[in-house]
């Protein structure tokens, strides 16, 4: 009947999975040595410190100095989980525990078509919508002078482009929860209130912590949305009014232009490499944290 | 009422949609006794100890009518202080369920929610609860640890200390031992029989040994109708209805 018998097809079986495994697990240890090897003609010439922290960005001078970027990115990223993180946390919390189980029906392909949505979308809706509000409205309202382009526009369309994946992880951690630890909490003489906060959140926290993990890293490496609202300035931004750049935005806009001028290339790839390394620190913050909660 | 009774369920009736969970229900659970609910899965037993502790709010879908008087005090028409009430019950469900939180902390949780905030009382009740739950010298050295670290049969002892910790008059008990290995339900039963001189015990199961060996009251239910209920030595020794015969005969279908 088959071509191998029993042991052999084990035997191929199981050296794919393995091969499958190890292309998983080296995956990033391969990206980070390709991208260091294409940026090591930058790191080689130049101080590390100098080039995280250095404000000069003149490359045709051969000026690298990615702090701007770097304190953009951060920025952007920070204040759009501030944003976000609430809003799903609540919105996660009364729609599982408070409402009838139809609203959730009907939210569920609400979520997923924002979800779906292409960043580009997000984006034009950023310039159409956010960065006139801003600079019509919010920024003289707060006696501001803005162009609308700016750090906080870019938050805002990044918190909206990043509620629907983590209100949807929000709400399946919260629907895993066993009735049963409510009932608990409940049978004691908590209220519901006493019973989310002590009970259903404490049992969820590394669930929760996760979820803002995985938001705050599709956030950080966000580009299209980002680079459409952000104003692309290579400057210190001095308020969140101010326009500003980010590392995913400096390398869409520039790979493939100018690399005439010596050294362009391997400082983009410099911008990659410090995404990855962010994205690696916030990961393993996460995951310090996951295990720091998971003991009940 | 009757001195004696503690709990009394009048045409109590229960839907869920259009199926009748419970249908007209009338029990007299006795003060300071075992009152054991039996009967095959799916007969309501769980749905009408929900009803007791009015945790049937929490399922918009259930539809409650009837009375139960627990002294003299009608719960079902309750409403404000549900959670006051709640805790003149204790509940033990079916597998054990302790709060994310350290084993002492389990309890001292039962005792804020009481209104104990003070240090000492605090600490001379949880150690007064877990060895009421019998649990105390195994854990007296772990009480920081993680509740979730206990074994089953610790936890579902932890989580009877923590219903006693709400100073309660009722234990409500679903079937606590079906996931507990045989010492362990030795264990909770024996607990059972020493707590009946303060607590009513109100316990479901579907286990007829256990029935027989701590209960003082049988309620024999099936599909939603109560069939027999009395003492033991009634119910067990000389039952008057064809299907509590069969069920206890074990040919039941």
């Amino acid at each position: 009947m088959y071509l191998l018998n029993r042991k052999q097809r084990h035997a191929v079986n199981y050296t794919w999975m393995i091969i499958s495994l190890l292309l998983v697990a080296f995956l990033p240890f391969l990206l980070f040595v390709g991208l260091y090897i294409k940026s090591v003609l930058l790191i080689h010439d130049y101080s590390l410190v100098d080039l995280i922290f250095s404000k000069t960005w003149k490359p045709a001078s051969g000026q690298f100095g990615f702090y701007p970027f770097i304190v953009g990115s951060i920025w952007v990223t920070l204040i759009a989980m501030l944003i976000t993180a609430p809003i799903c946390l609540l919105t996660a919390i009364y729609v599982t525990q408070y409402t009838k189980k139809y609203i959730l029906r009907i939210m569920h392909p609400a979520i997923d078509i924002l979800a779906g949505l292409p960043s580009v979308v997000y984006g034009l809706w950023g310039i159409l919508v956010i960065v006139p509000f801003i600079s019509r409205y919010l920024g003289p309202w707060l006696d501001i002078k803005t162009m609308g382009y700016s750090i906080l526009a870019a938050s805002f369309v990044l918190s909206i482009m990043i509620i629907p994946f983590v209100l949807n992880i929000l709400i399946e951690i919260f629907r895993a929860i066993p009735m049963e630890l409510k009932e608990a909490a409940l049978s004691l003489g908590a209220t519901q209130w006493q019973t989310i906060k002590h009970v259903l959140v404490k049992k969820a926290l590394p669930g929760i912590i996760a979820a803002f993990g995985f938001g705050l890293a599709r956030a950080f490496g966000e580009t299209m949305a980002v680079l459409m609202v952000v104003g692309n300035v290579v400057r210190l931004p001095k308020s969140v009014f101010d326009p500003g750049y980010t590392l995913p935005a400096l390398i869409a806009n520039n790979y493939g232009e100018m690399l005439s001028i010596p050294k362009y290339d391997a400082a983009l790839m410099f911008a990659a490499l410090l995404l990855l390394a962010v994205s690696l620190f916030f990961n393993l913050v996460m995951h310090f944290f996951i295990v720091r909660f998971n003991k009940y | 009422m009757d001195q004696n009774t503690k709990i009394e369920i009048r045409d109590l009736n229960v839907f869920a949609g259009k199926t009748q969970i419970l249908k007209n229900i009338n029990i007299d659970i006795p003060k300071n006794k075992i009152t054991v609910i039996l009967g095959p899965s799916g007969c309501g037993k769980t749905t009408l100890l929900k009803c007791l502790n009015r945790l049937t709010d929490l399922y918009p879908e259930l539809k409650v009518s009837g009375k139960i008087m627990i002294d003299d005090n009608n719960i079902l028409a309750a409403k404000e202080d549900i959670y006051k009430l709640r805790q003149q019950m204790g509940l033990l469900s079916q597998r054990p369920y302790p709060l994310p939180m350290t084993i002492y902390n389990n309890i001292s949780y039962a005792l804020k929610l009481r209104g104990i905030r003070n240090r000492r009382e605090t600490h001379k009740l949880v150690m007064h609860y877990l060895q009421q739950a019998n649990l105390w010298d195994e854990i007296r050295t772990r009480l920081r640890e993680p509740a979730s670290r206990l074994s089953i049969g610790q936890q579902q002892r932890l989580c009877l200390a923590r219903g006693l910790a709400v100073n309660p008059e009722i234990i409500l008990a679903d079937e606590p031992t079906s996931a507990l290995d045989p010492i362990s339900s030795q264990f909770i039963e024996e607990t059972f029989v020493k707590l009946k001189h303060d607590y009513t015990i109100v316990l479901v199961t579907h286990v007829l040994r256990q029935a027989k060996r701590i209960a003082d009251n049988v309620v024999f239910m099936y599909l939603g109708d109560v069939i027999e209920q009395g003492s033991v030595e009634e119910v067990f020794g000389n039952p008057k209805m064809e299907k509590t015969k069969l069920y206890l005969g074990g040919t039941f279908n």
